[in-house]
């Protein structure tokens, strides 16, 4: 018999008792200003935010990041930020995105329970992007926002084959002596510009 | 310091002498202590930060339990929707198969290194080990799991496996090995150098090699949750990504992932939610995602009343940072890959005679069982442990004698009197010596309470009189 059939026929040969799955509609938190409590969670997790204006003020934003100033290979995909100087369409290999300092991205919504935002590899050819580079900012529809996991997934299909995920702050490691410290392999920053 | 563990050998693990050795360094002990009592106020601060917190871990525990009861057809669910996805699912009865199989995979894509994020079952597999006698070089990217492999060690915990190590060691260990400064012991410098060095083991790696925190029947995708980005790093550039899971780490659908995603993090390190929670659905374009589905001893313990409830552990290590014992003995002292109350439940069942000792390194407070974020009765499965235990004939000899001896006065009330009354005449009136000898092991770090002159028969006979 194959693993596959036994490991089937095991669990099936012990009977279980019945037990029903549960409703998840409940009267589950929510904050009376979603935006301010997630700047507020987000600060807590390492993590910095504002909200910006349309038109320039993502740009205008960005462009007083102190990482900005020593970024020399910068890739940005938000519409109506001009500050990219990497075309990722000619980037075969995403081993060629070691060296970049600073991704500007879209994100599709933000979580004010837990400051995280979810991104997706939607349209980015490369989605070691959100991890390789040195410093990360990303820019959400301010209206984008629900205030806790479940509202999140109940906007969230994963009908066709994708990856996607939760960034909530940057890449940080308490692992020796439980001290803190911002950036652990991913980004040593992480902005999150939420835009009117 | 306690040695590597060595899991493959059958010796029976003796816990109360690994934690004699490892509380013999009185300063290590409390600041091992104080250490996981921060993470567990952590835990505690984050909990009370939201209303519906029990809610959640009984919805948990209900969405576990559900599954549990329907785990083949799930299991199969899962298969069917990963595969439509283009992932290519496989299945592995115990811990050899399960090895085989990435050694498969691996040979077949003649890939030389590896990158692995933390994975428990992995541990469990012995994987590591076995794929370097086969030519591969593994390296564990979590920083925590990597300095426990550099210094030839087993982590010591499920979720901080290098919780037992001071900075001052890791700060040697790094000089020796990647030349940092010597005598540099800040945390900040040293991650740094171990950030710098793992870059590039990043950036050569062939394949990844992950774990799974949760794995979607729905949707046949799996989450994979850390705070470094390093299993998200390790699977974005190589082509190949295998992520390996044990069949309890099922869930029906993706909205139950609000009450877990809720719950992980915020138990586990005190954290809202882990700095990356991945959502994998298939491969990405030009690469291959293999799943592999572990057994190793799951179906049988799904077969037990008194330990099903066990397959519920979503592996957030509360129960081992509230516990009185590991946070005095280490998670060395378990023999184990899964240390702590958890461990005390499911390393049993694997083999009870080699970890018969486990279900006593608990004294039934049941603070596990109240932070257990799924509702997992510990202290109660432990209990039945003991009783487990003691009818495979697995009690060591003296445990057995005193037992035995203490049955014995119990049934005797003359016998209980006249002990009871040695007792109080001895700590009244013996030297110290005599009764803190060796022989009186709980005497050992705490004085015994003065004995009062009249037995409590004596004083209720008195008012009743």
């Amino acid at each position: 018999m194959s693993s596959k059939a036994d490991i089937l026929a095991r669990i099936r040969r012990n009977p279980t008792p019945a037990a029903p799955l549960p409703e998840l509609e409940e009267a589950w938190i929510t904050y009376p200003d979603p935006v301010a409590h997630f700047f507020e969670v987000l600060t807590s997790v390492g993590g910095q935010g504002q909200a910006v204006s349309n038109g320039d003020g993502a740009a205008d934003a960005i462009r007083q990041l102190p990482c900005l100033a020593d970024a020399r290979r910068i890739v940005c995909r938000v519409e109506g930020v001009a500050l990219g100087n990497v075309d990722l369409a000619a980037v075969a290999d995403p081993h060629d995105l070691a060296d970049i300092d600073l991704a500007i991205l879209p994100a599709e919504f933000a979580v004010a329970e837990n400051g995280a935002v979810w991104v997706t590899d939607r349209g980015l050819p490369h989605r070691v992007l959100y991890f390789i580079t040195q410093h990360l900012v990303l820019v959400v529809p301010r209206r984008e926002i629900v205030h806790n996991l479940h509202e999140a997934y109940r906007r969230l299909k994963f009908e066709e084959p994708g990856y996607g995920l939760f960034i909530s702050g940057p890449s940080k490691t308490a692992d020796i002596e439980q001290s803190l410290v911002i950036g652990a392999h991913g980004p040593r920053s992480l902005t999150v510009l939420l835009c009117d | 310091m306690s040695a590597a563990t060595n899991h493959t050998d059958s010796r029976k693990v003796d816990h109360s002498r690994a934690a004699a050795d490892f509380t013999h360094n009185d300063d290590r002990a409390h600041w091992h202590d104080q250490s996981l009592w921060f993470v567990r106020a952590k835990r505690d601060r984050m909990a009370n930060s939201l209303p519906e917190w029990e809610t959640l871990r009984a919805k948990a525990s209900e969405v576990k339990a559900h599954t549990i009861a329907n785990l083949a057809g799930y299991l199969e669910q899962f298969e069917r929707e990963a595969t439509r996805r283009g992932a290519v699912v496989h299945w592995a009865g115990d811990a050899a198969e399960h090895n085989e199989i990435v050694l498969g995979l691996l040979q077949q894509h003649e890939v030389k290194k590896v990158a692995k994020s933390k994975s428990m079952l992995t541990e469990e597999c012995h994987l590591n080990p076995f794929l370097e006698r086969h030519g591969i070089e593994v390296v564990d990217t979590d920083l925590g799991e990597w300095i426990v492999q550099l210094r030839g060690e087993t982590p010591s915990h499920i979720v901080l496996p290098a919780i037992h190590i001071k900075k001052e060691e890791v700060g040697q260990l790094f000089h020796d090995r990647l030349g940092t400064d010597e005598g540099a012991t800040d945390p900040k410098y040293l991650t740094e150098a171990a950030r710098q060095r793992l870059r590039e083991v990043f950036l050569r790696c062939d394949a990844g090699v992950t774990g799974v925190n949760f794995a979607v029947a729905e949707t046949g995708g799996i989450v994979v949750c850390t705070n470094e980005g390093n299993a998200d790093l390790g699977t974005s550039l190589p082509k190949l990504h295998i992520a390996c899971l044990g069949i309890e780490k099922l869930i029906p659908r993706a909205e139950h992932l609000g009450v877990f995603l809720r719950l992980l993090a915020r138990s586990a390190t005190g954290q809202p939610i882990t700095s990356y929670s991945a959502h994998f659905h298939g491969p990405r374009p030009g690469g291959e995602l293999h799943i592999v589905l572990v057994d190793n001893g799951r179906s049988e313990i799904l077969g037990s009343d008194d330990f099903r409830r066990s397959l519920h552990c979503i592996r957030c290590g509360a129960c081992m940072n509230t516990c009185p014992v590991y946070r005095r003995s280490g998670g060395h002292s378990y023999g184990a890959t899964v240390p702590g109350p958890i461990g005390s439940i499911l390393n049993p069942a694997r083999d009870s005679k080699k970890y018969a000792t486990l279900p006593y390194a608990c004294s039934l407070c049941a603070s596990c069982t109240d932070v257990c974020p799924v509702k997992i009765n510990l202290h109660e499965q432990l209990y039945t442990w003991r009783r487990e235990i003691v009818r495979a004939g697995h009690l060591s000899w003296t445990k057995r004698l005193s037992m035995r001896i203490g049955g014995a006065v119990l049934r005797r009330p003359w016998l209980y009197n006249l002990v009871g009354g040695v007792g109080r005449w001895s700590l009244r009136w013996l030297p110290r010596l005599l009764i803190y000898g060796p022989w009186n092991p709980w005497g050992k770090q705490r004085d015994l309470p003065p004995a009062p002159s009249k037995s409590f028969r004596q004083q209720y006979r008195r008012r009743q009189s």
